[in-house]
């Protein structure tokens, strides 16, 4: 015993000494009893994994293909590119990833090493840990996006959006609508036409939602028409150009109709002559005489289309002098009788008009109001139909204004976002410049005038936002004081822009490679 | 020396039969007893039994020299086959125990005898009278199977691959043989179930490989004592190695 702690003593204690079963060379004994060699020489537990894969890169853009449709962009020894590479290999799960890593290639050499380190279970319960490389060759691809920016025939349906109206009101509300939901996001571009706007898209489906958006939005009738380009006749496939025509209805807010006798009498018999209090997807009309309220669909529209009787370029300035409501009220419209006299007529001569109002609620005796002369109007007979011989009112009164300020030197303290839209090749007329730009004024001034309007579109706040109100509010201070009081109570109405309501603008660089293909 | 054969393909040759110096129980089926009859029977009685119905005899049974103890499974027909086949020297006894796979449970050689530490004592008693050997209650490796983990001869003993060096010295004291830890059939550390061996003769699975066979011809003292077939034996094993 003594002799055999002395060997003990000497040799090191973990001596489970066994000679491997294949070479003979003493080893501590393991699951498997075999060297590390032997096992090396028998097993390969890389047997399964591909030693060679390609991989798509796009040079247009620096991206590489992840199967099936998706682009990833990636520098070289990135890791980015390293979750790709390791993604591709095939047989990876039955097998223990331990540690990956590139290994150095010339960058022209389209080629990408990959060192990995595995380990497996071999025999029964023996672990082996294997080191090994895996070569990636490079193909180049044109990933989608380039092929269609360089084929430059990128569309395969195309949205024309009409409306026939002397004025641009509409459709600067529809692009504010659609940048909030951004519903333009999968079209391809956006080009400007008279009388409207086309948007292009890729996909039909993508055109189909957003003309599904636009009727959701307002009213609006479509035909749909398509062109065959190929035809594949061995596949049956065929390949086409789908062209939407969206027509938007012609009718807009403050604008008098005087509806056929089959619409009027569908809607609950309303009075021939209407005035459009709004517009959604629905027109939506209210007798000024009656009160009466009623929706008019784009569908009942078509059946029998007919235009307004007049429009908002044709409001002209009166002064209210004497308000009496009359009784019903119906919401936030009160009936009354008005007493009224053009301001052109002011000092001029003494011509009154009396005329019934739904706004009863929102005048006082000394307002200035925006109203339709229609004893002065020219009409078809044919307009006037179903006013079988009746006359029309003399005076249509829409809405309340403020004395003139002078705009141009206020700068406003929000901004909106606008549509990057192609213009129309084509002689542009100064004229044409100039009243659109006019319709813009009028369409922000409507903005700030509307808080129903302003909740449905996103207003951004000017970076100095707060000095520009301050400056506003002196300005606002010192022209009452001229005014002498004439503005008095109408400050709080008038619904400036509160600082709350405003976004902030974040500058996105709107990049191309936003979504997916 | 070392044969390597097959029981009807598998490789564990210690499951199905049993040697001893006096005799051999060979499971029945097939072409199994070709081997063993062909190096065995000009020396000792090959017997061709079945346990219970059962093919493993190796691992059911236990035996020397003196005596052959069976499990109580055993019917009394196989008993009687076994008796009137075997030389009258031997004794063979039926053993009352709940650990019935004896050939698990106990290891011997003619003088001395490894036990399950769980056996009972009137076992032990009823192995140390048959077969007249001395008997300890030892485990091997931390396992308490030692006849699957060690295989017992006169000259030598091997034992399981992960047998510490102090137990192996410990044994190898009880048992008064030199030990040695290895493998057979290819790195299985289950000796008892692998391989069956006397004082001459030992039979390996077919994937033992050559270091192993000479591990146990070594350890058992098995190369033939002429020297030209130590020549051809060992030329085998280097062919064996290439």
């Amino acid at each position: 015993m003594m002799n055999a702690q002395e060997y003990f003593a000497n040799q090191e204690p973990a001596a489970l000494m066994v000679l491997c079963c294949i070479c003979g060379t003493a080893i501590p004994a393991n699951p498997s009893n075999m060297c590390v060699n032997c096992i090396r020489s028998q097993v390969d537990i890389t047997e399964g994994i591909p030693k060679q894969l390609t991989v798509q890169w796009c040079r247009g853009c620096n991206r590489y293909l992840q199967p099936p449709a998706h682009w990833v962009p990636a520098e070289l020894e990135s890791r980015e590119l390293l979750t790709l590479c390791i993604k591709r290999i095939k047989g990876l799960n039955k097998v223990k990833l331990v540690d990956a890593g590139f290994v150095w290639t010339e960058p022209h050499s389209r080629r990408i090493k990959v060192k990995l380190t595995v380990q497996n279970e071999v025999f029964n319960g023996t672990i082996l840990q294997q080191i090994f490389i895996v070569e990636f060759v490079v193909q180049t691809q044109m990933c989608d996006k380039c092929t269609r920016r360089e084929a430059k025939d990128t569309w395969s349906a195309v949205a024309q959006v009409r409306q026939k109206v002397d004025h641009k009101r509409t459709f600067f509300y529809l692009e504010q609508l659609i940048l909030k939901h951004n519903a333009h996001s999968q079209a391809v571009g956006v080009k400007s036409r008279p009388d409207g706007l086309d948007f292009f898209f890729a996909n039909k489906s993508h055109c189909l939602k957003f003309i599904e958006f636009l009727q959701n939005v307002v009213a609006l009738r479509t035909k749909s028409s398509e062109q065959l380009i190929s035809q594949d006749d061995n596949n049956n496939t065929y390949n086409y150009k789908f062209t939407f025509s969206v027509e938007i209805v012609p009718l807009c807010r403050d604008d008098v109709l005087c509806l056929p006798m089959k619409t009027g009498a569908a809607l609950g018999n309303i009075g021939p002559v209407v005035v459009v209090y709004k517009v959604s997807n629905l027109i939506h009309v209210i007798d000024p005489f009656t009160l009466n309220v009623q929706e008019l669909s784009s569908h009942r529209y078509y059946n029998d289309p007919f235009r307004a009787l007049a429009s908002a370029k044709q409001l002209i300035r009166y002064t209210i002098l004497d308000v009496i409501p009359v009784g019903p009220t119906r919401g936030k419209f009160i009936l009354a009788d008005v007493q009224l006299a053009r301001d052109s007529d002011f000092g001029m001569n003494d011509t009154i008009f009396t005329t019934r109002t739904h706004l009863g609620n929102i005048f006082q005796p000394g307002d200035n109001a925006l109203g339709y002369d229609l004893s002065t109007a020219n009409f078809n007979e044919a307009d006037l139909a179903a006013l079988k011989g009746r006359g029309l009112p003399d005076v249509l009164l829409l809405r309340k204004v403020y004395p003139e300020r002078k705009r141009k030197e206020r700068k406003r303290h929000w901004r909106l976002r606008k549509l990057t839209v192609e213009e129309d090749d084509g002689p542009v007329r100064r004229m044409d410049v100039e009243r659109e730009a006019h319709d813009y004024e009028t369409f922000l001034e409507e903005i700030e005038e509307d808080k129903d309007m302003r909740s449905k579109i996103n207003l951004y706040r000017e970076p100095d936002a707060e000095q520009i109100m301050q400056r506003n509010k002196e300005e606002k201070a010192a022209q009452s004081m001229l005014d002498e009081g004439a503005d008095d109570g109408d400050d709080d109405d008038e619904g400036d822009v509160g600082l709350e309501e405003l976004l902030d603008d974040v500058d996105i660089n709107q990049d191309e490679y936003d979504e997916d293909d | 020396m070392a044969v390597r054969t097959q029981f009807e393909n598998s490789n564990e040759i210690g499951v199905f039969s049993k040697l001893t110096n006096a005799y051999c129980l060979v499971a029945t089926g097939g072409r199994n007893m070709a081997a063993f009859e062909k190096e065995l029977s000009d020396h000792i009685p090959v017997v061709n039994t079945s346990i219970a119905g059962c093919r493993i005899i190796g691992r059911l049974t236990v035996g020397n020299r003196k005596g052959l103890l069976l499990p109580n499974t055993a019917t009394d027909q196989e008993m009687l086959h076994i008796r009137n086949s075997l030389p009258d020297s031997v004794v063979v006894q039926r053993v009352e125990e709940r650990l019935s796979a004896l050939g698990n449970c106990v290891v011997a050689n003619d003088y001395v005898a490894l036990i399950h530490p769980d056996l009972d004592r009137e076992t032990e008693e009823i192995i140390a009278d048959t077969l007249g050997v001395e008997v300890f209650r030892q485990t091997v490796a931390g396992q308490v199977l030692v006849g699957s983990y060690c295989s017992l001869s006169n000259q030598g003993g091997l034992v399981h691959p992960l047998t510490p060096v102090q137990e192996q010295d410990e044994l190898s004291s009880l048992l008064q043989v030199p030990l040695v830890a290895g493998t057979v059939n290819r790195g299985s550390g289950v000796i008892g179930a692998g391989l069956v061996v006397n004082d001459w003769a030992a039979f390996v699975g077919l994937d033992t490989t050559a270091t192993e066979i000479s591990v146990i011809e070594n350890i058992f003292k098995l190369s033939g004592a002429q020297p030209q077939t130590i020549v051809t034996e060992m030329r085998n094993s280097l062919i064996d190695t290439l």
